[in-house]
């Protein structure tokens, strides 16, 4: 049987919604930098954003999360309150206003970590509802062992939640992240087909993976019908020839 | 027994305000009466990854708008069920240790979103929860709470929020025992509040509605659109409503009777 897709969207914008994913180490965050580069480079209307990053959201919850005791309800209730922050603010907005939305990490993220940690995914789906499915979502595919050399490179110690010592997988910081991020691959694999993510292999090299990207942005904008639109917000930004 | 209840009832209301001569109680005989121990359910989805559902104590929600009385009928209510033998835990919204304080800085210092601040209240709950409000009911406590996700779910509604989603959002509440809430006609209440504070909260007017350039019409107006969603709320969830438009000590006795009540057959 066939999975319905996570989210819908309900009504069209002229903006495109562009979203890498995978786990940490698996290069999803040069590769989106770099196209947010280029896209500033060609003067297009741009704005990238990344997973907790919200300020507000940052200040208030600094305190708690010092404390311990985030259990896994409240740990993604914070999380899906930044992404409310940036939705509300940013996110859906710069859409509206036709600007190419670029988000390091999305819901998918919410749901991958969240089963994970032991929340209900149709739970978790409800929560992230409202939001909009992106025009297109990257997946950064690398051998776990790949991704966590790249993390612990130049990096002494993993934070508690990062390593997911909260779950009780392992005594063993590093293991405990091993395990938990193996577990998290398996839930962006689930995810694969009924989300359409575009695969990519995250241990070929930068260029090749960026063309890739490159790619299928172009094909992606030249499908939206609020091209000229994005055309004109160009011509607004810079007067530089278009080649898209 | 249920005689002896209302007396224990009539004496504490009696002797509320006065000093604490309380020497008559300790002359009777109650026997003190235990709780059986139950199953918790949700709302929704629950909380999946909690194991041990068996709690000893109930949970006892009042519910209402500012000014109606809830802290006074709580701290009422918590003496009387003390003299009885319960222990009482009180709790109420934006008391999580986590981000309590939090949502009132935020709600100073930044413009938040509606959906944000859902979130936050909800992500405020589901700490006190799973921290406060669950271990207190698995050790049989009663679990009073000054407020619970009916106000949350009531506010959301009102600001435009999909109502199934804030529903489905809270779908890690556990279902409280009982549900009061106090119904207070919003002309009543303008009088409480101004008795109280002089002036009108920015929130309880709804001035973020942009309801009314006057300040006053829109805090009865946003009030009036609260009661409404509450009384479409009460089949939903369950809700008792009681007349909030009562002296103290009435809108007391009928409280505490339905407790009483509602304790003697559990």
């Amino acid at each position: 049987m066939k999975k319905h897709s996570l989210v819908q969207n309900k009504f069209e914008v002229p903006g495109t919604l562009i979203v890498v994913e995978g786990i940490d180490g698996s290069g999803k965050s040069t590769q989106i930098k770099l196209l947010e580069k280029w896209l500033r480079f060609e003067g297009m209307p741009v704005f990238l954003t990344e997973w907790n990053s919200s300020d507000m959201v940052k200040e208030i919850t600094s305190k708690g999360k010092k404390k311990g005791k985030l259990t896994p309800t409240t740990f993604s209730l914070l999380h899906a309150t930044d992404f409310a922050d940036r939705y509300e603010r940013n996110i859906l907005p710069l859409l509206r206003a036709g600007y190419i939305v670029l988000a390091d990490r999305y819901v998918y993220t919410a749901y991958a970590r969240d089963i994970v940690r032991g929340c209900s995914p149709k739970w978790i789906q409800q929560v992230y509802d409202y939001a909009r499915k992106p025009d297109l979502t990257f997946y950064f595919r690398v051998p776990i062992d790949v991704a966590i050399e790249r993390i612990l490179t130049g990096r002494p110690k993993l934070k508690y939640y990062e390593a997911g010592m909260d779950m009780n997988l392992s005594n063993d910081p590093y293991e405990s992240y091993r395990i938990f991020q193996s577990r998290v691959i398996n839930q962006y694999e689930s995810m694969i087909e009924s989300e359409g993510f575009i695969i990519i292999d995250g241990t070929s090299g930068i260029e090749e993976q960026q063309q890739i990207v490159r790619d299928h942005f172009k094909s992606a904008i030249r499908r939206n019908p609020h091209h000229p639109q994005l055309k004109e917000l160009r011509k607004r930004n810079n007067s530089m020839e278009i080649s898209a | 027994m249920l005689e002896l209840i209302q007396k224990a009832r009539r004496l504490t209301t009696t002797t509320r305000n006065s000093s604490p001569s309380r020497s008559t109680i300790s002359t009777s005989t109650t026997i003190l009466k235990s709780i059986n121990p139950k199953q918790l359910s949700y709302y929704g989805e629950g909380i999946s990854y909690l194991e041990d559902k068996e709690m000893k104590g109930r949970l006892i929600v009042i519910e209402g708008p500012d000014s109606s009385g809830r802290s006074t009928q709580i701290t009422m209510i918590t003496s009387k069920l003390e003299a009885d033998g319960h222990a009482v835990l009180n709790t109420g919204l934006r008391r999580s240790e986590l981000i309590g304080a939090g949502i009132l800085e935020a709600k100073r210092n930044f413009v938040l979103g509606k959906r944000t601040l859902s979130l936050f209240y909800a992500a405020d709950v589901a700490d006190q929860l799973e921290n406060k409000i669950v271990p207190a009911l698995r050790s049989g406590y009663i679990v009073l709470a000054d407020r619970y996700i009916f106000t949350l779910l009531a506010r959301d509604a009102v600001r435009g929020i999909n109502r199934r989603w804030s529903h489905n959002l809270f779908g890690f509440a556990i279902k409280p025992d009982l549900v009061f809430y106090l119904d207070v006609d919003p002309s009543e209440l303008m009088h409480r509040v101004f008795q109280k504070n002089l002036s009108l909260d920015y929130y309880e007017s709804g001035a973020d509605l942009g309801l009314s350039e006057d300040m006053l019409d829109s805090f009865l107006r946003y009030q009036g659109m609260i009661a409404k969603e509450f009384l479409r709320m009460q089949k939903q969830y369950g809700l008792i409503p009681i007349n909030g438009n009562r002296s103290i000590t009435e809108i007391n006795m009928d409280l505490q009777n339905r407790i009483d009540n509602f304790l003697s057959t559990v």
